[in-house]
């Protein structure tokens, strides 16, 4: 591997989370961004090609290496690293709701959902998933809620816009095709 | 299944608005049966549903209808009876649902006037609702196959979850250390010297003074007990002396707002004590 390469592979190495591609430029600043990509996907092909326990992933817009789904059950097993919690459908409706719609406030999400969200707004936010980036306009200035870069880590996103647009979605109830 | 024991009056009156009747208890039940409990407070999220949407979309796709044209009666019938049966009776949202899709089939029901591009479907709302209900039902699949997949993968270390990196641990070498006390020592080479007097407090005078101040007028503000140029253990003793007499419940101090000066009243009520 190149030099730059090999050092991209310490740098992330050393990081617990995505490091973003300007903080990666930062850690050579006489390459160029193409020669950071370049040397990226040698390091990902290493991996890939040369058959490693772990693999390079882009996510939350930064890059990280992972280890490989196959070992996980092992390394679970073994007691030597554990999965984060699965969050709860109430709280996956509303991430969801919060990643399409933000900035929204709780009234918004809790018309669609047709429940209270008050304290699973509050749960996601302590766990960083969400965050209040700003206040309505209108009456009592109502919080708003947005998703967080933790946020596109934990669902392995590079960014929102890898969610499918709106108007790809609700196929599922279309009504089938009947006879009139 | 003590159907009936189990349901509240207030699903009863919806009921029976309804139409339905006590010939819904007949009506075979959908798949899910439910675990005969007995009957709880509040069962307000059961794993099964998410809300009265989810049930109601469940229904919609068990009972195999159109969405765009749910025969309201039968679904607000299948309604009632699994909120029953879920024990869902109590829980106000999926009552309010509940009662919504009796109003819709009320509206139904009424003759239509005029031309048939003017009438509105009373249903169109709901289908709204459960279309975006349904839409963000599509985004919560993709982001739990997409959570488990980043979940079945590990990091180097932990997530932190906050997202915060801890502090790096201070590294410093003795030599340092010893360095950085030379630089300091060096600077603070002739020390100044404060002479510390000690100065008694005169809380009683200032007691006395107060007392006779408030008997006088009933209030006072602070700033008409200490002078401008009052020294440190004057001001110290009147805030003594006004602490412990409003401690002796003699008069009580209030601050309209921060940085305002304190206002002392008379305190009627402790003398009557």
């Amino acid at each position: 591997m190149i030099p730059l390469a090999k050092l991209l592979e310490a740098a992330l190495f050393a990081s617990a989370r995505p490091i973003p591609v300007d903080e990666l430029s930062a850690l050579a600043p006489d390459a160029s961004p193409a020669e950071i990509a370049a040397s990226l996907d040698t390091l990902r092909e290493h991996y890939d090609v040369d058959g490693h326990g772990v693999e390079l992933a882009e996510i939350g817009g930064g890059w990280q290496i992972l280890t490989r789904a196959e070992y996980t059950e092992a390394i679970e097993r073994a007691q030597l690293a554990a999965r984060p919690q699965r969050l709860s459908a109430a709280a996956l409706e509303t991430l969801a709701i919060i990643a399409y719609r933000q900035p929204i406030g709780r009234t918004e999400v809790e018309e669609i959902r047709g429940v209270a969200v008050g304290s699973i707004l509050k749960s996601l936010q302590e766990r960083a998933l969400i965050d209040v980036v700003g206040r309505a306009e209108g009456l009592g200035r109502p919080l708003l809620y947005g998703t967080t870069t933790l946020f596109l880590e934990q669902f392995a996103l590079r960014h929102l816009e890898e969610l499918p647009r709106a108007d790809e979605l609700a196929i599922a109830l279309r009504p089938s095709p009947q006879p009139l | 299944m003590g159907l009936s024991a189990a349901a509240s009056t207030v699903t009863d009156s919806v009921e029976d608005g309804s139409g339905a009747g006590p010939a819904a208890d007949h009506v075979e039940p959908p798949a899910p049966s439910p675990e005969p409990v007995a009957p709880v407070g509040f069962v307000v999220d059961l794993p099964a549903f998410a809300g009265p949407l989810d049930l109601l979309l469940s229904l919609i796709r068990d009972e195999k209808v159109d969405i765009y044209d749910i025969p309201i009666a039968r679904i607000a019938k299948q309604f009632l009876l699994r909120i029953r049966m879920l024990q869902l009776n109590d829980a106000a949202e999926y009552l309010e649902l509940a009662a919504r899709l009796l109003r819709i089939k009320a509206q139904m029901l009424l003759p239509r006037h005029g031309e048939a591009e003017t009438w509105e479907d009373p249903r169109a709302e709901l289908v709204r609702r459960l279309l975006e209900y349904q839409q963000m039902r599509e985004v919560v699949d993709i982001l739990e196959r997409r959570g488990d997949e980043r979940r079945s993968r590990f990091a180097r270390a932990y997530l932190p979850e906050s997202g915060e990196l801890a502090l790096a641990p201070l590294a410093l070498s003795l030599g340092e250390l010893l360095t950085a006390i030379d630089r300091i020592l060096r600077v603070t080479r002739e020390p100044t010297v404060h002479t510390v007097v000690a100065r008694t407090l005169d809380v009683a005078g200032a007691i006395s003074l107060v007392r006779n101040l408030i008997a006088a007028r009933r209030t006072a503000r602070w700033g008409e007990l200490v002078a401008r140029d009052a020294e440190p253990w004057q001001i110290l003793s009147m805030l003594l002396a006004l602490l412990e007499l409003a401690k002796l419940g003699e008069l009580r101090l209030a601050q309209p707002r921060p940085f305002a000066s304190v206002e002392i009243e008379h305190d009627s009520t402790g003398e009557a004590a």
